[in-house]
């Protein structure tokens, strides 16, 4: 009845590292990807830090054998981190199931659209990005550079949970029969849009995050993409695929309490938590770690820290935030996050809430400081984004 | 056992007076342009006036959409909000990014950047409901709709929900029609509503519109029709579309001849319109063919316009003159295909029942 969905290959690409190996070694060396920004001429470049990939636009390309300004940085992400989780998966033919690839994207093309906003007035030089900036323009171009066609492809754009949101629909399609495997994941590149939206907002930090830290000043934006492969028992089954963990619960709901700011309490956090370990068929109790959205803003961590103690009661399980690493890579958040769960249960393994020194005066939450080995077989991940969007995963090692 | 899913209520904001569910296509808005804006219903009757100020477009347009909706479903709230958006509230995304060049980095202010984000018609809606459900917004241009129409159809028939709120968002915003011409995706010249699907030009006449539905797995008096079942396809080369339709109504113990109806996404760009006049005389040669692009534009999500238009025919059983594109005779059809896609790619179908 709750059986989980099994998860066989797994890709990505993070301020941290240019693969799953990268970002693994990084996180047990406790090697922050948080720096001031290099790839993006902004006014804001003193008073911002980001989690950036140190890489050009032109390097990507190049590491993918296309031509100079071929696409945009978040499809170039988005194809890097597919094409490494089937490599995982051992996918060669991506066609010889019925396959699927849900992303998840905010900015879609805008790194190129507001680069060449005026410049496409004044000559065609940069054409070939004018329908770049649809979102599901992005997720076409991975499904090309993977070989998917005719196939079952959409993108789903939920801010700060979309990754969340797309693992959660393709277990549910698996679930359902729909499709027999299907990468699920997202990318999102910086941008000028973001960084002055954010900025805007006033929820920028001007130094190191600090998650669940009284004197926390704000999130660092970073840039990633993350793609995950999962399967049907029949696949895994037919192929004597190796499995690596499975996607066991998710709940998704609506804070329905301010366009940008998450409520006092925490509503929709625990909600989404609540239903998670519902259609997972556990208890609190049976969760070993949790995985935290910890932007590192005042709203967000005492919302999602007093959810927490809603949901858990006095039996908090280790959790930390992995933001302090990676800055908060927005629509592709769930999906770092959802790939380090899988590796926390994999190696039995908490990772640190860097930069923690102060616990909040609301409540006495104390984050895991230090890399901890512990026996982890369940691992909850939470993303919370705009629009009230709410989203909980629960990865486990059996199914 | 799967439940059936159902069409229980629509509203619709579009090129057309479709916000007025009295009417059916009755009095026409004819125009001669290659861009156009929909029929601005009352908004006031939705929205609190000092609300609506800096409320972008799409946010309004979907209020009194997806009011409406509600409305005729007789819900105070559902479990469920799902919107399609290609673009998102655009509008806002376009000033953001001009404010960000025009003024190098400074002086920005946070509402064009909050409404820039494409889940806040999902967000906006289930903030005025009070709506703590499931909340998901699609933006894979012109499957957003369809996508959002699959998820729906996945919980309902699985009883996960119960009802849905379904909908499909897209703005006309300037800078994106300037630039789409430049590439002859949106037609260079101003184009006769008349004539817009005989153009024999590149490129299309650009829209914009808002439609929501209820669906439920329960059947209720409102009811308009049953969703049999639809498809989504990101590519398919031309000479398999005819075989996946066929084997898409097999699977449904379907055959072509009992399609009382299907319609199509034409939309005059004579580079890929070919796709739907050569199925026009091979595949659905018997079968009577409707067209609507030419009265609602096309946009991402035009195919809610679609939609809306199949519930409205099954409700009133009319066929208007205006969206009939061959002589084959159509009285109360019962099952109507929607086939689309833009430009070859992302293919769809939806196929429905009269309740």
């Amino acid at each position: 009845m709750n059986r989980g969905v099994a998860i066989t290959g797994m890709g990505m690409i993070s301020a941290i590292g240019n693969n799953v190996a990268e970002n693994f070694a990084s996180l047990l060396s406790g090697r922050s990807g948080i720096s001031k920004i290099t790839q993006i001429k902004t006014v804001h470049e003193s008073e911002i830090m980001v989690g950036e990939i140190p890489l050009t636009d032109d390097a990507l390309e190049n590491t993918l054998g296309y031509a100079h300004d071929t696409y945009s940085r978040t499809p170039l992400l988005g194809i890097i981190a597919a094409k490494e989780a089937l490599a995982q998966a051992g996918i060669k033919d991506v066609s010889d199931y019925k396959t699927g690839l849900i992303s998840g994207t905010t900015v879609g093309g805008m790194d190129k659209a507001e680069e060449y906003f005026y410049d496409y007035y004044q000559t065609d030089a940069h054409w070939n990005h004018i329908n770049g900036l649809h979102a599901g323009d992005s997720t076409q171009k991975i499904a090309d550079a993977i070989g998917l066609t005719e196939s079952f492809v959409t993108t789903i754009s939920t801010a700060c949970s979309s990754a969340a949101n797309a693992i959660m629909l393709g277990a549910r399609m698996i679930k359902s029969g729909e499709l027999d495997r299907v990468i699920v994941g997202g990318s999102d590149c910086l941008s000028k849009f973001t960084i002055n939206g954010f900025k805007t907002l006033m929820i920028l930090s001007d130094t190191y995050n600090t998650p669940f830290d009284e004197n926390r000043k704000g999130l660092n934006l970073g840039e990633a993409a993350a793609f995950l492969v999962l399967e049907s028992d029949k696949v895994v089954k037919n192929e004597n695929k190796e499995v690596l963990a499975y996607v066991k619960g998710y709940g998704n709901s609506n804070d329905a309490y301010h366009q940008t700011a998450s409520s006092e309490h925490g509503d929709g956090a625990v909600l989404a938590m609540e239903k998670a370990l519902k259609v997972a068929g556990i208890e609190p109790k049976d969760i070993d770690y949790i995985n935290a959205h910890g932007t590192a803003t005042p709203n967000n961590d005492l919302s999602e820290g007093r959810a927490i103690i809603r949901v858990f009661g006095d039996n908090i399980p280790e959790f930390s935030s992995t933001k302090p690493f990676t800055g908060h890579t927005l629509a592709v958040a769930a999906g770092v996050e959802a790939i380090y769960s899988v590796l926390a249960i994999q190696n039995n393994i908490i990772y640190p809430n860097l930069n923690f020194k102060t616990p909040m005066s609301e409540f006495k939450l104390l984050p895991q400081t230090t890399l901890k080995n512990k026996e982890i077989n369940t691992v909850l991940s939470n993303s919370f984004g705009f629009g009230g969007n709410c989203s909980t995963l629960i990865f486990t090692k059996e199914a | 056992m799967k439940k059936e899913v159902y069409i229980n209520s629509i509203g619709s904001v579009s090129v057309q007076k479709t916000f007025d569910d009295s009417a059916f296509l009755e009095d026409i808005v004819t125009y001669n342009d290659n861009a156009i804006k929909v029929v601005d219903p009352n908004y006031k009757e939705f929205i609190p006036p000092a609300a609506a100020r800096r409320m972008a477009k799409g946010i309004k347009m979907s209020a009194v959409s997806s009011q409406n909706a509600m409305k005729e479903a007789g819900l105070e709230n559902v479990d469920a909000i799902i919107v399609g958006t290609g673009l998102g509230c655009l509008g806002d995304s376009e000033k953001f990014v001009r404010d960000i060049l025009d003024n190098d980095e400074q002086y920005l202010t946070p509402t064009r950047f909050i409404q820039s984000s494409h889940n806040t018609v999902a967000g906006s809606i289930a903030l005025d409901m009070g709506c703590k459900g499931y909340n998901f917004t699609y933006v894979h241009s012109n499957l957003s709709f369809e996508s959002s129409l699959w998820d729906a159809k996945l919980q309902l028939a699985t009883n996960e929900a119960e009802n849905i709120l379904v909908g499909a968002v897209d703005e006309l915003v300037n800078h994106h029609v300037e630039t789409h011409k430049f590439i002859d995706h949106i037609k260079k010249e101003a184009v006769p509503m008349e004539d817009v699907l005989n153009s024999g030009t590149k490129g299309i006449v650009f829209g914009e519109g808002s439609h929501f539905f209820v669906l439920s797995n329960k059947k209720q008096g409102s009811t308009y029709s049953r969703l049999i079942d639809m498809g989504i396809y990101n590519t398919l080369p031309e000479e398999k579309i005819s075989e996946t339709i066929t084997s898409f109504l097999e699977n449904n113990k379907i055959s072509i001849s009992d399609l009382d109806g299907v319609i199509l996404g034409n939309n005059g760009d004579v580079e890929f319109d070919s796709i739907y006049k050569n199925l026009g005389t091979s595949l659905f040669e018997e079968n009577p063919q409707l067209v609507y692009k030419h009265l609602s534009g096309e946009y991402d999500t035009a195919s809610g316009f679609a939609f809306w238009l199949a519930n409205k025919i099954f409700k009133t059983g009319k066929v208007p003159e205006i969206l009939r594109w061959n002589n084959l005779p159509i009285n109360n059809p019962k099952r109507l295909l929607i086939y689309n896609q833009y430009r070859g790619k992302n293919h769809s179908l939806v196929l429905l029942e009269k309740c």
